[in-house]
């Protein structure tokens, strides 16, 4: 197994923390896992790449991901045909619209085989949170997409990582768009 | 001259000097071309030469010294030559002159 | 007799960046004083350590300093009085600390430091290469290149142990990859204090400062002196090979992990080598494997220990290869060849009587991008030299 995810944002929509946050899930799930920011642009606003590896073999590759399996898209701005470039044939599509999925793989113009999934995390984000900080909310939506780590393990990895009302304000948010990401595998 | 010295598997690692004092062992006095000399008789104890000498090479001494006006004085100063180097800090600092920075070595003949 | 074979609880790995598993070796070793001033990448590591000492883990001095030349040299003094003694730089930083890290080697203070690699100025970059490190090179410390934010809990661990060993007395670098490393976040398996206590024990320096039994430390040597008191640190360093290499294998006996003091991956059978180091050598790892399937039998000589340099095992494993790629992460401008690392290795194959073609390549100055596909032309380039020379060093995806 060695599943490769690409992370588009924009600075202090927290991606590099989201990235972080499923290698620790994986990794605490006894997998080998690495997360790593594309490095310089951790400005607010700025167009933000971010990485995470997950394999269980003991070697693990520290070079940016040019052909992902998952590419993750956090803001709207984004969604264009360049930032799923290198996508897999079998990879998967994860983006921040409120949007149906088809309409999004049309945007895209993804190809068969690619399974797409949406959610509205910035509505999600702005209920649970009142900020527009995405991160979480694109978590539950990786989850029900794709299955890679567990729900429990990132909502433990949330609320430790933001203690109190913060943290369980994100774990709402993760669950909230588990329940209402939607998924479709392109035929 | 250096192979007479010990080696570097002998020598403490790093320089340290591991005994205090070894600097006693280096005897500077020497050095001198000038050599302080104070006059007892005019020396009014200030100790100022005591705190000024750069290399403490003037020592104050428990030896009662008596002028020949009847002045009694408890202490009196010394220049240790063996580390005394001559320098005349002594003598430019002392306030009554009593200092005298005679030569080592007079002319012979 | 009871069995020794008591199987040991399986430790969970955290996931942890290599900054924040120095700074884990660092309360696990209960240093005594830490010394630093911030730069980008290495200031989490002592924002971690900070955070330790304020929640009660690790009972440690703080020194909040000026400049990194004041850092070490407050390291200098803290060592001096036999505290067990941690900094942490980069970059620009290492390069002002340059004058004290020949004072840190020559008072032979087992101060251990870890160093997250980062380019020289100008013009400003804080991305990641190697330039920082081998700037400072031949400061007379033990340096080690890490390749996970394992290795480096691991070996903070062993280098203390290596410092603090009264047949060696020096201090030791620590380094890896800027951001690539420093900032990325990886499983990693912490042990218990007592353990890692119980492996390294602090041995104060035996010379420390005293008020009852005062020394001199740092004098003035003059010629009839100087001269071997500098010898004695190349004996020191000498003797650190075999220390070295020992204190890993019972770090592997204690806690089950070793590195040995270099690596040798898919080396048998291969009739070319890279040398690579830190994120290089572990991206090789995952490469080289798909590139044996095609055809090209090269191997990976991952440096480890690199001061002091393993001279004698090199020696045998460039023996049994064709060729030799040397990558370097930093310029020796107007060098004979520019990698200094490869220049390295170019003396050892002429010392040794080697008969084998050397190719210097520097890559990823100032992070420059390097994705799977130019390892792949750099192992198909190694490949290739067994046929053919390359008398300059290329200087591998650079725009001319």
């Amino acid at each position: 197994m060695r599943i490769e995810i690409r992370w588009h944002g924009r600075g202090g929509q927290g991606a590099v923390t989201a990235s972080e946050i499923v290698a620790a899930a994986a990794i605490l799930e006894g997998k080998n896992a690495l997360a790593f920011p594309e490095f310089g642009a951790e400005r607010r606003g700025a167009p933000v790449r971010a990485y995470t590896r997950i394999t269980d073999e003991p070697e693990i590759a520290r070079t940016p991901v040019v052909s992902p399996d998952i590419v993750i898209i956090l803001d709207p701005s984004l969604i264009t045909p360049a930032y799923v470039e290198g996508l897999k044939e079998n990879g998967c599509v994860i983006a921040n619209a409120p949007e149906d999925p088809k309409d999004l793989a049309k945007r895209l113009n993804l190809k068969e085989g690619v399974r797409v999934a949406t959610v509205d995390a910035t509505s999600i984000a702005l209920k649970w949170l009142r900020a527009p900080i995405v991160n979480t909310a694109i978590l539950g939506a990786l989850i029900k997409a794709t299955g890679i780590v567990k729900l429990d393990t990132v909502v433990n990895l949330v609320k430790e990582r933001f203690p109190g009302k913060i943290g369980e304000a994100n774990a709402s948010a993760v669950k909230d768009a588990y329940e209402n990401t939607k998924v479709i595998d392109l035929e | 001259m250096s192979s007479e010295l010990p080696g570097a598997s002998e020598l403490v690692i790093g320089g340290i000097i591991t005994k205090p004092g070894s600097s006693l062992e280096y005897k500077t006095g020497d050095w001198r071309v000038l050599r302080p000399v104070i006059d007892q008789e005019k020396c009014v104890r200030c100790r100022l030469c005591w705190v000024y000498c750069p290399d403490a090479a003037i020592l104050e001494v428990d030896e009662e010294y008596v002028t020949k006006k009847g002045r009694k004085y408890k202490v009196s100063y010394k220049v240790n030559y063996d580390y005394c180097k001559g320098c005349g800090i002594c003598a430019e600092e002392c306030p009554v002159n009593a200092i005298q920075m005679v030569p080592e070595y007079e002319k012979k003949g | 007799m009871a069995s020794l074979e008591v199987a040991k609880e399986v430790k969970k790995p955290k996931p942890l960046s290599t900054n924040s598993a120095v700074a884990y070796a660092v309360k696990d070793l209960d240093v005594d004083v830490v010394s630093a001033y911030p730069i980008t990448p290495q200031t989490t590591v002592v924002e971690k350590i900070a955070d330790f000492i304020a929640n009660g883990e690790l009972d440690a001095e703080m020194i909040h300093v000026e400049s990194e030349h004041s850092a070490l040299s407050a390291a200098i003094g803290a060592a001096a009085t036999g505290a067990r003694t941690f900094t942490a730089t980069a970059s620009q930083g290492l390069a002002l600390m340059h004058e004290i890290l020949h004072i840190a080697s020559g008072m032979r203070m087992p101060i251990v430091m870890s160093v997250a690699m980062r380019a020289l100025s100008a013009p400003i970059s804080i991305w990641n290469d190697h330039s920082d490190v081998m700037n400072a090179r031949d400061a007379g410390w033990i340096i080690y290149f890490v390749s996970s934010a394992q290795e480096a809990y691991d070996t903070i661990i062993q280098a203390f142990k290596l410092a603090e060993d009264p047949d060696i007395l020096l201090p030791v670098m620590v380094a890896y990859d800027g951001y690539v490393m420093s900032h990325t976040i990886e499983p990693v398996i912490t042990e218990d204090r007592d353990e890692v206590l119980k492996f390294a024990p602090k041995r104060p320096f035996p010379y420390r400062l005293d008020p009852d039994n005062p020394v001199t430390m740092g004098p003035i040597a003059d010629p009839n002196w100087f001269y071997e008191i500098k010898y004695q640190q190349v004996m020191a360093m000498e003797r650190a090979l075999e220390k070295a290499r020992e204190i890993d294998e019972e770090f592997r006996k204690t806690f089950g992990r070793g590195y040995g003091i270099y690596e040798c991956f898919m080396c048998d059978d291969a009739e070319a080598l890279i040398v690579a180091k830190t994120s290089y050598a572990a991206t090789l790892k995952t490469i080289l494997p798909k590139m044996w399937e095609k055809g090209y039998k090269v191997g990976l000589l991952r440096l480890r220990l690199y001061r002091p340099f393993p001279v004698e095992d090199f020696k045998n494993i460039l023996d049994k290869v064709d060729a030799v790629l040397v990558i370097d992460r930093a310029i020796s401008y107007g060098a004979p060849l520019q990698g200094p690392l490869a220049m390295e290795f170019s003396s050892l194959i002429v010392k040794e009587d080697l008969k084998l073609n050397l190719t210097s390549v520097v890559a990823g100055i100032g992070q420059r991008r390097m994705i799977d596909s130019d390892f792949e032309n750099l192992v198909k380039l190694a490949w290739e030299s067994r046929t053919k020379k390359y008398d300059r060093t290329i200087f591998y995806g650079v725009r001319l």
